[in-house]
């Protein structure tokens, strides 16, 4: 009467089995969910170094236009001129391209098995103990957030969603005035606003996660990781929302 | 002292088999003791159902004191329902009260196949434990208790997750339906141990990659933790990560130094 879940049942053996091909050992890894969880962790963390830096650049915009103008050109002339302009640049990009790139693939398949885990849901409601508001919505706030910054590219670097300054043309080198311009809108600062605090919550989970999927867990240590990643979600989204709120207030500006 | 409950309304999953689609059915206790176990009172409404010649309600149950894993039920939206560390068979009426409705629901998850009504087929853990394969242990004359020093602190941790009874709650509880508690606890059982590490490497790889043809992924929200009736931490989860990647990384020929 029981049923079988018959597929490829083999005898038990004395010694742990694999039943699987050899591959490469790095797409073996990622062969699994938890080497895809690996993937996840390690493209967030690059992306996190990414955020971070790129809310640490903004900061200049505070000491004022030339500040934040230069440093946009000093990007450009990393390790100038030992290597050639924008190169190193472009390397950093690329990179951060594959991993945001790895980050969705990671995520995409998962989700796929997860749906496949479950093809059935609960008929009645479910009564969540700790699952929390951020852990629950990681999917939700990683597209808006991937919306937000192909919106963020073409307002700020492509600048096809950017006011045109007063020579008529958008200068992508002028930062500091495409950026107060931008603001100047307030559904674009709104949208600002909403997208970093909904990257603040994907950061909360995400960074917190990192620990639990590498294994880097020590009972000495654990609690620092929840504080870490709090702490690193809130300076994010605190430093970053007070950009388009200093220009709405017209400290910047 | 027993206190009686009476009109508890019970919304219960029928499905007469794997391949049919079920629903609820609702049935009204009228008076129970709060000193019954959940269970109890399933029986209770099913010698009734038998009496007025309906078919009873199909649920897993065996020892009734919380130690075989073989009780499951989803009962309000919890796996085992509203007690911390408590299979649904320690469960007890006292828990409820006078005129509540409890919803009643089947572990889901593709890995677990409905066989009938609340009853589902956990036969995915067996795959995954055969996979590990067993600690090939000398099976000679018995040796001395000491003869292999295992510290405290490991014993006490490889016990913990040994505590680990196969119930499926994790699975049932994890909005992904992953298993990784469940296997993690088998691996850091064996793993922590010194009788393990012989097969440390081979059994995390295998049982990683049985566990990923039946069941979700881990996104790290501490369900499966919070509903285990064994209350094993997510600490397993950890280790079976970390276990899993040396396993790609590290040489087998080092395995006696790690």
């Amino acid at each position: 009467m029981a049923q079988v879940i018959a597929s490829r049942r083999a005898a038990v053996s004395g010694t742990a089995v694999r039943t699987r091909k050899k591959r490469p050992f790095l797409l073996d890894l990622y062969s699994t969910a938890v080497g895809k969880k690996y993937a996840m962790g390690i493209s967030g963390i690059a992306l996190m170094g990414f955020v971070l830096f790129h809310m640490i650049g903004n900061l200049k915009m505070y000491q004022g236009a030339s500040d934040l103008d230069n440093y946009a050109e000093f990007l450009k002339k990393l390790l100038y001129p030992l290597a050639p302009k924008e190169s190193v640049l472009w390397i950093l990009r690329s990179g951060l391209l594959a991993m945001l790139i790895l980050h969705l693939h990671a995520a995409w398949s998962l989700t796929v098995m997860n749906r496949r885990a479950r093809p059935t849901r609960y008929q009645s409601p479910r009564d969540y103990q700790v699952a929390n508001f951020a852990s629950r919505t990681m999917r939700w706030t990683g597209i808006i957030v991937l919306a937000f910054v192909a919106w963020h590219l073409a307002d700020l670097t492509f600048g096809v969603a950017n006011t045109v300054g007063t020579d008529g043309e958008f200068v992508r080198a002028n930062v500091y005035d495409n950026v107060v311009r931008s603001f100047e809108r307030v559904p674009v600062a709104l949208f600002y606003v909403v997208a970093n605090v909904l990257l603040g919550i994907h950061l909360y989970h995400g960074a917190w996660s990192i620990f639990q999927t590498f294994g880097w867990n020590r009972p000495r240590f654990n609690r620092w990781s929840r504080a870490f990643a709090t702490g690193f979600a809130a300076v994010v989204v605190v430093a970053n929302v007070s950009f388009p709120v200093a220009v709405l207030a017209g400290i910047v500006g | 002292m027993s206190n009686v409950l009476t009109n508890i309304t019970l919304r219960i999953w029928r499905q007469a088999g794997p391949a049919v689609a079920g629903r609820f059915e609702t049935h009204v206790v009228d008076e129970i003791t709060d000193e019954a176990s959940f269970l109890e009172m399933l029986d209770i409404l099913n010698d009734r159902l038998v009496t007025e010649g309906k078919e009873a309600v199909v649920f897993d149950h065996d020892c009734r004191e919380g130690i075989c894993g073989t009780c499951s039920l989803m009962i309000d939206g919890q796996a085992h329902g509203p007690q911390r560390g408590t299979t649904t068979c320690q469960l007890h009426m006292r828990r409820f009260k006078s005129g509540d409705t409890i919803t009643i629901e089947p572990w889901r998850a593709s890995a677990f196949p409905i066989i009938k009504d609340l009853m589902v087929d956990r036969s995915a853990f067996d795959r995954v434990i055969e996979s590990g394969g067993f600690i090939t242990a000398e099976t000679g004359g018995a040796p001395d208790a000491n003869l292999i020093p295992v510290p405290k602190p490991v014993s006490d941790a490889a016990m913990d997750s040994a505590a680990c009874i196969g119930c499926g709650a994790c699975v049932a509880a994890c909005p992904n339906g992953a298993a990784n508690l469940f296997t993690g606890a088998k691996i850091a059982h064996l793993n922590r141990l010194p009788q393990g590490q012989a097969e440390r490497w081979g059994r995390v790889e295998s049982m990683v990659e049985t566990m990923d043809e039946h069941f979700g992924s881990c996104t790290n929200h501490g369900e499966c933790e919070a509903a285990c009736p064994k209350e094993i931490s997510i600490d397993v989860i950890a280790l079976m990560n970390k276990d899993y990647r040396k396993a790609k990384f590290a040489s087998r020929k080092d395995l006696a130094r790690q």
